[in-house]
């Protein structure tokens, strides 16, 4: 890792946080509620992005940390950390298992097996109405909502608790990327067979993207929980995986700073595009339609290309 | 009245007030606008006040959004023509929630922190509710929705979230297992969706009909990706005298197609809710079978012979024909049995704010107070649909329930279940919260 890479993430990093200061109230909520969801997207880049594990179920890793974070305080009144801790483990437990499965599988296939894994996972959750309460869901108590003295439906508690696992997920997405396991990854991605050739296991590797993938937006899910206080099932719901997939394309596959631009173009995009037109899908279907034409790589890739030929 | 896609405005006073104001300083073609502003000035702020709207636009919920939002309109439309609130004119600042928990969430931040509403309004489906009354409650926004879904009674929700212009599901049902008992059958196969719509008939009409005398004896769950019926009909047992559904979407026209195929002529009675067929054309093709059964209705969609003045008022302020669809557009049904909430609930605001002397956004406690000290809603102009009891603890209004026979392709209401008959015991105090 260089200085150079070090100092850009870090320096996003201070902003955000210099971001709390001066924010207005508005814009201050939508970037806390940005940064727990470009978690989300951090995490779904290490499969797709540096892995090139195309899922289309990643909703369910997301679910998975927020469901078990919430059941757990709504029907045992488990505080929030420990919850938390919970609902990573359960998101952790879920990549394992399915990742067992579904890597059996490649491409399309492996595409479609997500997607299949994702879908029953929300039909569980409907079907099982009584202990998740199904497609309404259900508000955490706001007494459990609070690590130590610090209540997290405070605004600034909230921003800032998005902040340190926005900070560390994006500064351990850089680790990993720059360490010799994300460079088999990488290598993985480009040329499978290659990298077998070379003697690397190829299917524990996949299986430990897909797991630390599955961990992360997890630990997404259960942050959202926790910190927005809804645990619902349409957060399950296919529009979900491919909300990761998007933020991350827009923001460039394979960049660690991709996802959160992704994120955030995306958000603002619409938000902005409501101001202008109630068909504000048409606007937001045109600016996709012309990123993807003239910056396939995504924003942050498309920096790389012209750029900053080395940034991760 | 201005209206932009995304951003509607209701409102008599123009940007352009102060230029309006000097014109009439001047005594010059002002007098079509003078006994307006004359209205207003009493006011301590001319300022208008802002309904923030969280409109179904998009998503699953978007015919509901549609009506929801003509209504509004239109109840503003008529408040401001009677001299606003406390004196001031009222807006409508609508924003579309995508039929989406966490954009609703999002939307209401916007209400709160950017467009300086005064209140938030509106929102129909349960998990969008439920998904943005914690941000309501935090934000500390009186959140007044129109839902129908018990939620709010139920004490999941909070202080700042309230329901006073619709009824909710759990008193629907329970009021209609003695009609269903006393008139059609003792013996109900019900028949349902397999997800949270479906849940709350489930777990809500057997209890009712045992304590009405019958029984429930098939409950038939269909998974909601299902595009064909046929298969589910035989489990109906032979015995049955009445069949209960509450089928929604798409899949509806095939669901009663089938139905029908299965049936011939020989059929059980059936009764359903309308939510199955609101915004849906009762004469499209397939709907035929539909003939002599009955519905549920939230407020009769066809204009019915004994209507009252104010009902003429309200359907003719909104928009609607004889037949519940628009004026301008016969085939645009409207979701009659769920959009006279906003028109009521827009009344119910106005009384609140006057009742608390509402100025600022400082008072919205104030608010709050006022409406969960209220009670007695008698049926008028501000309440169609009909009389009203608020029940200020759980945040729940109580109403009159109408069930209506299809003859000739149109609904007419047999009978009218009054509130007195659709209250339940109480299962929250939200008044012994903090706010």
């Amino acid at each position: 890792m260089t200085r150079k890479d070090l100092t850009l993430h870090l320096g996003l990093v201070a902003l955000l946080f210099a971001l709390h200061f001066i924010l207005p109230a508005y814009h201050h909520g939508i970037f806390a509620r940005v940064m727990v969801l470009a978690v989300y997207a951090i995490g779904y880049n290490i499969a797709f992005g540096y892995t090139g594990l195309l899922s289309l179920g990643h909703a369910m890793f997301f679910a998975a940390g927020m469901y078990g974070m919430g059941l757990v305080s709504y029907h045992f009144g488990v505080p929030a950390l420990p919850a938390w801790v919970i609902g990573v483990a359960c998101a952790a437990a879920l990549a394992f298992v399915v990742g067992l499965l579904a890597l059996r599988t490649q491409d399309v296939s492996f595409m479609i097996v997500t997607l299949m894994f994702a879908q029953a996972a929300y039909l569980i959750i409907l079907y099982f109405s009584e202990v998740t309460r199904g497609d309404d869901g259900f508000v955490i108590p706001g007494a459990l909502r609070a690590i130590g003295p610090f209540d997290l439906s405070d605004e600034g508690t909230r921003y800032i608790v998005a902040w340190i696992l926005f900070s560390v997920a994006l500064l351990f997405s850089l680790w990993l990327v720059r360490h010799p396991f994300g460079r088999v990854l990488v290598a993985l991605r480009e040329n499978e067979e290659r990298a077998r050739l070379l003697g690397y296991d190829t299917g524990r590797r996949k299986l430990a993207s897909l797991v630390i993938s599955g961990t992360i937006s997890g630990a997404a899910g259960a942050a959202y929980a926790g910190l927005f206080g809804y645990v619902g099932g349409s957060f399950a719901g296919v529009q979900y995986s491919i909300f990761a997939l998007l933020w991350v394309l827009l923001g460039g596959a394979g960049t660690v700073l991709g996802p959160f631009v992704g994120a955030l173009f995306m958000f603002y995009l619409i938000d902005l595009a409501t101001e202008v037109t109630e068909a504000y899908m048409l606007i937001a279907g045109v600016v996709l339609v012309l990123l993807t034409l003239f910056a396939p790589q995504g924003i942050v890739g498309e920096i790389r290309r012209r750029l900053w030929k080395d940034l991760p | 009245m201005t209206e932009t896609p995304s951003k509607t405005k209701t409102g008599l006073i123009s940007p352009t007030r102060r230029g309006a104001l000097k014109t009439l300083a001047a005594g010059t073609a002002a007098a079509a606008t003078m006994p307006l502003w004359a209205r207003y000035t009493s006011a301590q702020s001319a300022a208008p006040i802002k309904i923030g709207f969280g409109k179904h636009a998009t998503g699953i919920g978007a015919a509901y959004g549609r009506w929801y939002e003509r209504t509004s309109v239109a109840a503003l439309a008529k408040i401001n023509a009677e001299g606003g609130i406390n004196g001031r004119p009222v807006e409508l600042v609508t924003e579309d929630d995508g039929t989406d928990p966490r954009r609703a969430a999002e939307v209401l931040e916007k209400f709160a922190n950017q467009s300086d509403c005064d209140v938030a309004f509106g929102t129909l489906f349960s998990h969008v509710v439920v998904g943005a009354a914690p941000r309501a409650g935090e934000l500390k926004l009186p959140y007044f929705v129109v839902s129908e879904g018990h939620h709010v009674a139920s004490g999941m929700l909070n202080r700042w979230t309230l329901q006073p212009g619709i009824t909710d599901v759990k008193s629907q049902i329970s009021a209609m297992a003695p009609f269903l008992t006393g008139t059609l059958g003792k013996k109900v196969t019900m028949i349902y969706p397999d997800y949270a719509f479906g849940y709350d008939h489930r777990d809500n009409l057997a209890p009712a009909i045992e304590a009405a005398g019958g029984e429930v004896v098939a409950k038939i769950a269909i998974p909601p990706t299902e595009t064909s019926f046929t298969k589910y009909f035989p489990q109906i047992p032979r015995d049955t005298d009445v069949i209960y559904h509450v089928m929604i979407g798409p899949a509806v026209l095939t669901f009663v197609k089938e139905m029908g195929e299965f049936f011939g002529p020989s059929r059980p009675e059936i009764f359903g809710f309308i939510d199955s067929l609101e915004a849906t054309d009762l004469t499209s093709p397939g709907l035929e079978f539909l003939e002599g059964t009955y519905f549920w209705e939230g407020n009769p969609r066809y204009l019915q012979a004994d209507a009252p003045d104010y009902v003429k008022a309200y359907r003719d302020a909104v928009g609607l024909d004889e037949n519940g669809a628009s004026v301008s557009d016969p085939s645009d049904v409207s979701t009659s049995a769920h959009m006279f909430g906003c028109w009521e609930t827009l009344h119910i605001i106005k009384a609140g704010m006057e009742a608390a002397g509402y100025q600022s956004t400082a008072d919205r406690q104030k608010l709050v107070e006022a409406v969960e000290a209220m009670s007695m809603m008698e049926a008028g102009p501000a309440h169609p649909q009909g009389t009203k009891m608020f029940n200020g603890k759980t945040h729940q209004v109580f109403g009159p329930q109408y069930i209506s026979k299809v003859e000739g392709g149109k609904l007419s209401v047999v009978k009218t279940v009054p509130y007195e008959e659709t209250i339940y015991p109480d299962e929250v105090d939200y008044t012994s919260m903090s706010f």
